[in-house]
């Protein structure tokens, strides 16, 4: 398997989205050599296959080059959203007498946690804050609900412990205690874990809910992730692709499918991570704004020091609030798809009918920052004094080339505009469009984009952007707030340019005391722990680097308690 | 959503999420996650059933009312959330000690985690929450109480953790009964339930702020079925309290930020540049885990030309300013303070209404910052002592926020709105 000549090194990226499967191939040098957009297929291998013929045909090369291959899907998300493929789990949760108030899945929606067998207990154990122990954990309680949870025919056990983030003994022993009694119970060998155990401090920080959420989201998903991760890995035996293999994570990085098969919550929200990584990769814009526009909505993220900048606020999964790590990021309703209607007379009511049914088609990610879409647009339309276009939230999606007009459909399309206004060629067919209406899609659509650019500064100071993405044509050269636009080379593939350069990386986020140890050993300490992470993620040691440190004191408690972030990268060991 | 009898009002799951919403308003950026206090009481009541909500009015003479809350870091409260007996082990505590059952629970503040919580511990010990705060909104500590202000004793007190652990507090000073039950917290793991300011009914009456926790639920429920204006939403369910109508002060967006640890309080201050009617000026909100006060003057903040945002106007043009002393502390003379503590001033998302924490606030956030005019008992010179500006370090004397209301007020349909009765 390592016997390519480390001169011959390729890599290979495929990201597989809602609608097109992307692929890329990268030279040692990770120069792209060839890159392809496929339509992504029920069954996800095909449009594997599909874009990974395309794109060996085009560069030339044989399956053999390849050493390493990376991809990016949406494969857990989806089954989150669509409760499909979960795993039945055992939440365990260590903190009794404390928690009790708030039971496990309280605030998922009912299917949701029927779906995964709304098996619960709280039981003795925990720590404090500052690492003393809240309780002592009753281990024969922990036997006796394991063993029930197995009756009950549990595929995978979920274990969050209060502060486990700060000390982590009560999770690994209930850990060893599942184990013996999932064996005793004749589930696996003896080598490795006979069933999936999912710990909440290799998962989450502080905020138990949010923490226990995502842990158990990830003991769900275990299943699907191991059903991904064979058809990845049977695309590429089935073309002889000999080459190491993995899967892109939400902050920007990769996981060895190993890695991936233990913590698949991690592949939740690797596009836009990837989009971000590929566009700072592809301009050398390490510091600014990455603007992704896609067919029905447009991502706007952060990157900083070539990483993407992870959001400070829970976010939510399939309508449970989670804390684990995402791109902070804005998606707008406003895609090369995205349905313009040109308003009538002078605007009124065409604009208010548009805005009418604009809260229901709310783009996923989205926390509530692209509504209030008709009178926006009469706003922008007031201050620019151009007739008011509303533009989208409706889009034809990847239906563009049968509706849009410049393919001979009926909907005029914020594609249609570019091609009526010349610049841009898509499609058969030059739609007729007047002056105005291009005039007025373009300001909303410019305001719209300006403002999300602008919400995600960190300052008042200009800075570079980056624009990527099928959709990039939309966005005007000029934005406000930019210091530049850059839309660099393969902009329309940057996903799939984003997961085949990612590095691997290694987290630590926890609570030291201050009076136990010196800040620079508390410091030492995370840098220590995040790279043994990355290291066991993949990466060589040598190249492993610190790329993010949060330092964070704590309100209403001594002086001493610091909550230490701290995020290290390296390159795959080659 | 009444019960038995004609002055029964009863609270459910459903009542608690738009009490804990309308806490966010009234916890004017502060008061902890209501999040949590939330789903302790959603899951109460459904153990135990709903709660009965007293109107103080209807409270005896000598009914016995013990209050009770949860203190203690932020941080530590959403990691080791509540066993759930630990403030009912506290309220027996002072039961205990004053030997005489409760008649009633209720909130010491109606903004953030604690107005929820109490219902949690009413569901459980069958009793009923009485209608009122001490608090009005939400303070950072124990003696900023108008139950302090207007001369109730604080102990019995009692604290308590999730093992059972309590502690009886006697002091004859209430800054001391804060000072000690910092301290207790500390050891109980940073976070503890507290059962304090003891009282008849005739005293709950008489220094209590009424009609709070029905007033936080009529914002919840007005923003929840807001169709997009929000702040209308919340103008009219405070136009028919005993809290002025709420105002829109200042709209804009936030160019700086500026946070540090002082005391173990987060302090700090948001800088939002003037948009639509405020364009040109600029406004500066000072906080202290809850916002204290805003200013603004007649001139662009320093952020320079973000797309929207004018340039120039550097001319003050001459707006009266308002008869208190000029803002020191920051560079300029021309700096009008528009409101301070104890009136509540709350930022809101301009777009979505969602209120804002001061933890959440950032740059480019397009907001707009609301005042909410308090009740004359928060306002006497007695209750300005315990947190009026100056207590807080802020250089100026209480400047309310006006009701609209009270002059040429526009202000029609102020009875009840859509939530008319009570809660």
């Amino acid at each position: 398997m390592n016997d390519t000549p480390t001169d011959r090194t390729l890599r290979l990226g495929i990201d597989v989205g809602g609608t097109n499967t992307d692929a890329v191939v990268l030279d040692a040098d990770d120069e792209p050599l060839a890159k392809t957009k496929t339509p992504t297929t029920e069954d996800i291998t095909t449009g594997i296959l599909n874009a990974l013929d395309d794109v060996l045909e085009a560069s030339g090369t044989t399956p053999g080059e390849i050493s390493y291959v990376m991809l990016g899907t949406t494969h857990a998300t989806n089954a989150i959203a669509e409760r499909r493929g979960l795993n039945e789990v055992g939440v365990l949760r260590i903190g009794a007498p404390a928690t009790e108030s708030i039971r496990p899945l309280l605030e998922w929606p009912d299917d949701l946690a029927a779906a995964i067998g709304d098996n619960w207990a709280i039981l003795d154990g925990g720590h404090e804050f500052d690492g003393r122990e809240l309780n002592a954990l009753d281990e024969a309680q922990v036997r006796e609900h394991v063993r029930e949870f197995l009756e009950a025919g549990v595929d995978a056990f979920a274990v969050t412990s209060v502060f486990s983030p700060v000390r982590e003994d009560h999770e690994e022993r209930v850990a060893e205690i599942v184990r013996e009694e999932a064996r005793a119970a004749g589930l696996g060998d003896a080598d490795g874990d006979p069933l999936p155990i999912s710990l909440s401090n290799e998962i989450g920080s502080v905020g138990l809910l949010e923490r226990e959420n995502a842990t158990t989201m990830n003991a769900a998903l275990t299943s699907v992730a191991a059903e991904a991760a064979t058809a990845f890995v049977e695309a590429m035996d089935e073309r002889g692709v000999e080459a190491a293999l993995y899967f892109g994570q939400n902050d920007g990085t990769l996981m060895s499918v190993d890695y991936a098969l233990e913590y698949p919550i991690f592949t939740v929200a690797s596009g836009p991570s990837n989009s971000v990584r590929g566009a700072a990769y592809l301009s050398d814009v390490e510091n600014g704004i990455v603007v992704d526009v896609g067919g029905t909505t447009t991502d706007v993220g952060a990157v900083t020091d070539g990483f993407p900048r992870e959001s400070s606020v829970a976010v939510e999964i399939g309508e449970v609030k989670t804390n684990f790590r995402m791109p902070d990021l804005i998606s707008i309703a406003v895609g090369g798809g995205s349905i313009v209607r040109p308003a009538g007379a002078d605007g009124g009511e065409g604009v208010e009918a548009a805005g009418e049914d604009g809260g229901a088609a709310r783009a996923a990610v989205d926390d509530a920052t692209d509504d209030a879409d008709a009178a926006e647009a009469a706003d922008v339309a007031d201050e620019l004094a151009v007739p008011a276009v509303a533009v989208g939230p409706e889009s034809v999606g990847y239906r563009l080339t049968e509706e849009a007009r410049c393919f001979g459909g009926e909907t005029t399309t914020a594609t249609d505009v570019e091609v009526a206004a010349g610049a841009v060629d898509v499609g058969p067919v030059v739609p007729e469009i007047d002056d105005a209406t291009i005039a007025g899609a373009r300001a909303t659509i410019r305001e719209r984009v300006e403002r999300a650019v602008d919400r995600m500064k960190t300052s008042a100071a200009d800075v570079p952007v980056v624009v990527v993405g099928g959709g990039s044509i939309l966005v005007p050269e000029d934005l406000a707030g930019a210091s530049e636009v850059y839309t660099p080379d393969h902009y329309e593939v940057a996903n799939a340019v984003g997961v085949a350069i990612a590095q691997v990386s290694g987290e630590v986020d926890r609570i030291y005391s201050l009076d136990e140890q010196s800040r620079d050993e508390a410091m030492a300490d995370a840098r220590r722990q995040a790279t043994e992470n990355a290291v066991a993620a993949g990466a060589d040691p040598d190249t492993v680097e610190v790329v993010d440190v949060e330092e964070v004191p704590l309100s209403y408690l001594p002086g001493n308690a610091v909550r230490i972030k701290l995020k290290t990268a390296g390159e795959l060991e080659r | 959503m009444s019960g038995g009898g004609p002055d029964r009002t009863l609270v459910d799951a459903g009542t608690i999420e738009e009490i804990a919403l309308g806490a966010t308003v009234l916890g004017t950026g502060g008061g902890g996650d209501p999040h949590v206090g939330k789903l302790v009481a959603r899951q109460a009541i459904e153990e135990h059933g709903p709660v009965e909500l007293l109107d103080p009015a209807d409270l005896d003479d000598d009914a016995f009312v013990v209050p009770t809350a949860q203190m203690g870091a932020p941080t530590v409260s959403v990691e080791k959330l509540p066993g759930g007996d630990e403030a009912v082990a506290a309220l027996e505590r002072v039961e205990a000690a004053v030997g005489r059952e409760a008649d009633a629970t209720m909130p010491i503040e109606c903004g953030g985690i604690n107005s929820t919580f109490p219902f949690a511990v009413a569901a459980r010990r069958g009793l009923p929450v009485v209608d009122a705060d001490g608090m009005g909104r939400a303070f950072p500590e124990l003696h900023h109480e108008t139950f302090n202000v207007y001369g109730v004793d604080g102990t019995p007190a009692a604290v308590a953790d999730e093992r059972g652990d309590t502690c009886l507090l006697e002091t004859g000073d209430n800054e001391r009964l804060e000072w000690l039950a910092r301290g207790i917290t500390v050891r109980m793991g940073g976070v503890a339930y507290v059962s304090d300011y003891p009282m008849s009914g005739r005293e709950v009456r008489e220094t209590a702020i009424h009609g709070t926790m029905s007033l936080a639920r009529e914002i919840g429920a007005a923003v929840r079925a807001a169709d997009g204006d929000v702040t209308g939403a919340i103008r009219e369910a405070t136009a028919g309290s005993s809290y002025g109508a709420a105002e829109t002060l200042f709209e804009g967006k936030i160019v700086d930020v500026e946070r540090r640890t002082r005391r173990g309080f987060v302090v700090g201050h948001v800088d939002v540049a003037g948009l639509g009617p405020d364009e040109g000026r600029t406004m500066t909100v000072e906080f202290q885990n809850e916002n204290l006060g805003a200013r603004v003057r007649d001139a662009a903040g320093t952020g320079p030309e973000t797309g929207t945002d004018a340039v120039g106007t550097d001319s003050g043009a001459g707006t009266d300013a308002v008869g208190t002393d000029p803002g020191t502390g920051t560079d300029a003379d021309d700096w009008e303070w528009l409101a301070t503590v104890p009136d509540l001033l709350t930022v809101l998302d301009r777009e979505t209404g969602d209120p804002i924490p001061t933890e959440r606030l950032r740059y480019g956030a397009r907001v707009r910052v609301l005042g909410i005019p308090t009740p004359e008992i928060m306002r006497t010179d007695a209750a300005l002592d315990v947190w009026g500006p100056r207590t807080f370090g802020l250089d100026t004397d209480f400047v309310p926020v006006t009701d609209p209301g009270a002059g040429a007020g526009p202000e029609p349909g102020s009875g009840p709105g859509p939530g008319g009765e009570r809660a």
